[in-house]
């Protein structure tokens, strides 16, 4: 049977139910972010989890990065690894397509989420199977495949730990790494007592929250599947094109369990995943587990090239996702973002994440990251998009722990101007006024002179007051929850002018 | 050296006690501050709302203003963070490279207050007196734009009678970031809250930041609440003596 997204998930949830979040065209009713992260902040046990998730996360990551005397190089590193394979991925890609064919994989090319939907339901046809075991893999979220499978009659398991929580919750993942970082434990109980009896092997009717006791309801649950399922579907962190081969990193061991037990495996990869080399790979196994989990070490790294026969699945399928990539890499800007390895250090230290929860953005890729990935591979045409590179106080936290220095702030910068520049021309919004105003005000002292004499010409109405409460209009927004300092008296100007005179203007 | 001070428009407009100050104390320090005054707004409210194309004349015009001094001091980390990081993207979309060699030459000499007392002058003790509790939050932008560093916590230390105290998650966001305050309002009140709750914990009677309009977002908060918090900038303590106290 397979799960459906028909009943509402009990935590707080934007109100158009469960909109796709992934970055196809199909992605539809999702509000804006403003709108959204309302209803998040309200849901207090969900600000508890984050706040609490994210502040150990954070320390963890701050503790073992601090215990590298070489950080600053290694994220330099990275970062000009990643720089160099994007300006020639093309021939690392065909580099990767030819090794890995040589090993004995087979290679497909995807334009975009249908495109690949359609190679991986036809594969997994052709093996006659109609159940399929995932780990976890942003790139499959991003093209909703698991909805492809489900409208093909193909079950799809998730095997992740947090990534089952959130199929068997019918809720949506809220973090890149942790997807289930908005549970807590007696909520994690609950789903699992309500939900892996209709698709399998029930929970134990004795299920408490003891995180022990949840982590054994889950693998006997999951070894059913593990062991009956012919197909296995992946993504991977890394695709390293001199000898063809796919890396993936995860913390549980069911990754490798689907890697290595069906006859089938089926990799979705995004084309940015692509390094040069083995000796690029070596600085990316230190900045990613350090940068994810707070670990030095990842507990599973599993990579395989192509087939090896009588071990481990005998038809590797690998699919090379484009979906807008070859776009944000035309963005001279913009494409750092594809330099990406997906570590969410950006989503644990972001006070607006912490706050607003993953929800909110509307995006398989939250927080910081999907705040500048998303608009980009989705286009800005939605409000939802529109709102997404507004979703931070650009406080610059995120690039400090980027390990790949994408500089976040300069680009949520760079597509707010797009956002703006993309409604030029139209009837003007009342804030494109606003700030036409604002511009042609600024534009001379003078002008601004005059604006101050009003501003301090309205301070005798508020006799000895020294702060603005709650008013209505366009500063109802701040002055619902802030006071408004008066305006002073006298603009600093008129002071200097008072004391010193006015200096005559210098040729 | 011909050292302009750059009030920045909020400030000349909402604080004039903030560029007072700065010229009291600059002037005590024994530098004359001149104040043009052609000039406005560094334009950061318009670039980082997504409005590039209008912040375009602002930044000729500061050019025009600035460009002939030794140096110029603002007392605010955000405006100066804008002129040093943005302006020159700024002036490539107005596709005007004279405009970028102009703004290229300017930027090294835009200082941010605490900026220009350690590194220009040379001084971390400016003879303050300011017998109060305080608690210093250091905004993102001074923290993470400028890297002032503890510049600004090193010349609070020498201010003589001050009772400095530490502020709990003092790196993190107050929640203000410019129209991020009004855009997205209930998150940045959710932000400030909690800011709010750890300059309470504190028990300074002052809070002090190197920018009014995180002070503005954040006593916004306290004085709804009449915690009985006064804000400060940088600025007012350390040109606070023992005749003139502020």
């Amino acid at each position: 049977m397979t799960l459906t997204h028909a009943e509402p998930a009990p935590s707080g949830k934007p109100p158009a139910g469960h909109p796709h979040v992934g970055v196809t065209s199909t992605f539809v009713g999702m509000p804006k972010f403003p709108d959204a992260a309302r209803i998040e902040l309200a849901n207090t046990t969900q600000r508890r989890n984050l706040a609490h998730a994210t502040g150990i996360i954070r320390d963890k990551r701050a503790s073992v990065v601090g215990e590298l005397d070489n950080w600053e190089e290694l994220r330099l590193a990275a970062e000009a690894i990643k720089n160099r394979t994007l300006r020639h991925l093309d021939d690392y890609l065909v580099q990767f397509e030819e090794n890995a064919t040589k090993a004995g994989a087979v290679v497909h090319w995807a334009r975009d989420a249908e495109e690949a939907n359609r190679i991986v339901v036809d594969l997994v046809r052709e093996t006659g199977s109609d159940e399929v075991v995932k780990v976890k893999s942003m790139a499959t979220q991003e093209i909703e495949l698991n909805e492809a499978l489900q409208a093909a009659g193909i079950d799809a398991w998730e095997t992740d730990l947090a990534e089952l929580i959130v199929q068997l919750g019918d809720d949506w993942p809220s973090h890149i790494l942790v997807p289930a970082i908005h549970r807590n434990r007696s909520e994690v109980r609950e789903i699992f007592l309500r939900r892996m009896k209709d698709v399998g092997r029930p929970a134990p009717e004795d299920l408490t929250d003891d995180p022990r006791r949840l982590a054994e309801a889950a693998r006997l649950h999951l070894r059913e599947k593990f062991l009956r399922a012919k197909v296995g579907i992946s993504g991977a962190n890394f695709a390293v094109a001199d000898t063809g081969s796919l890396v993936v990193v995860e913390s549980e061991g069911n990754g490798r369990m689907c890697l290595t037990l069906p006859e089938t495996l089926i990799s979705v990869v995004g084309i940015e995943k692509v390094l040069p080399s083995w000796a690029d790979l070596e600085v990316f196994l230190q900045v990613l587990p350090r940068s994810s989990t707070g670990e030095r070490e990842n507990p599973y790294t599993s990579i395989w090239t192509g087939v090896t026969p009588g071990d481990g699945p005998q038809n590797a399928h690998i699919i090379l996702l484009d979906n807008n990539r070859t776009n944000v890499l035309a963005d001279e800007v913009g494409r750092a973002a594809l330099r990406c390895i997906r570590c969410s250090a950006c989503l644990n230290v972001c006070p607006v994440y912490e706050r607003a929860g993953g929800h909110a953005y509307g995006s398989v890729y939250p927080g910081p990251i999907g705040a500048i990935l998303t608009p980009q591979l989705r286009g800005t045409s939605s409000k939802v998009d529109q709102s997404l590179p507004y979703a931070s106080s650009l406080c610059g936290a995120c690039f400090d722990v980027c390990p790949v220095r994408i500089d976040i702030p300069e680009l949520l910068v760079h597509l707010r101007t797009r956002v703006v520049d993309e409604h030029r021309g139209g009837r003007p919004t009342a804030e494109a006024a606003a700030f036409k105003a604002m511009a042609w005000m600024f534009g001379s002292h003078r002008r601004l002179e005059a604006a101050q004499k009003a501003a301090t010409t309205s301070n005798r109405f508020f006799g000895r007051r020294k702060t603005i409460g709650a008013i209505p209009g366009p500063l109802a927004g701040w002055s619902s929850a802030r006071d408004i300092p008066v305006p002073p008296a006298e603009s600093f100007r008129d002071w200097w002018k008072r004391e010193r005179g006015e200096q005559e203007p210098r040729s | 050296m011909r050292v302009a001070l750059f009030a920045t428009c909020f400030n000349d407009t909402m604080w004039p006690n903030t560029p007072k100050s700065t010229v009291l104390l600059l002037e005590r320090l024994g530098v004359e501050v001149e104040f043009p005054f052609e000039q406005t707004c560094c334009g950061q409210m318009f670039t980082n709302t997504g409005y590039a194309e209008e912040a375009i004349p602002g930044v000729r015009q500061f050019v025009d203003v600035f460009g002939d001094y030794d140096a110029v001091v603002a007392p605010s980390g955000s405006c100066v963070g804008s002129v040093r990081h943005q302006h020159g993207a700024i002036a490539d979309r107005a596709g005007d490279r004279a405009l970028r060699s102009a703004v290229d030459a300017l930027v090294p000499k835009v200082y941010e207050l605490s900026e220009f007392l350690v590194d220009v002058l040379g001084v971390t003790d400016v003879g303050a007196y300011f017998p109060h509790r305080v608690t210093y939050h250091p905004t993102c932008h001074s923290l993470r734009m400028l890297r002032v560093g503890d510049k600004p916590l090193t010349l609070l230390r020498n201010v003589k009678g001050i009772e400095l105290v530490e502020l709990n998650g003092a790196d993190q966001c107050c929640g203000f970031g410019g129209t991020f305050a009004m855009k997205n309002s209930d998150v940045s009140v959710a932000m400030g809250s909690d800011k709010s709750a750890n300059v309470k914990e504190t028990g300074a009677e002052v809070l002090v930041a190197g920018d009014n309009s995180c002070l503005a977002h954040i006593g916004g908060l306290l004085t709804r609440e009449r915690a009985g918090v006064r804000m400060m900038h940088l600025a007012e303590i350390l040109a606070s003596t023992e005749k003139e106290p502020a």
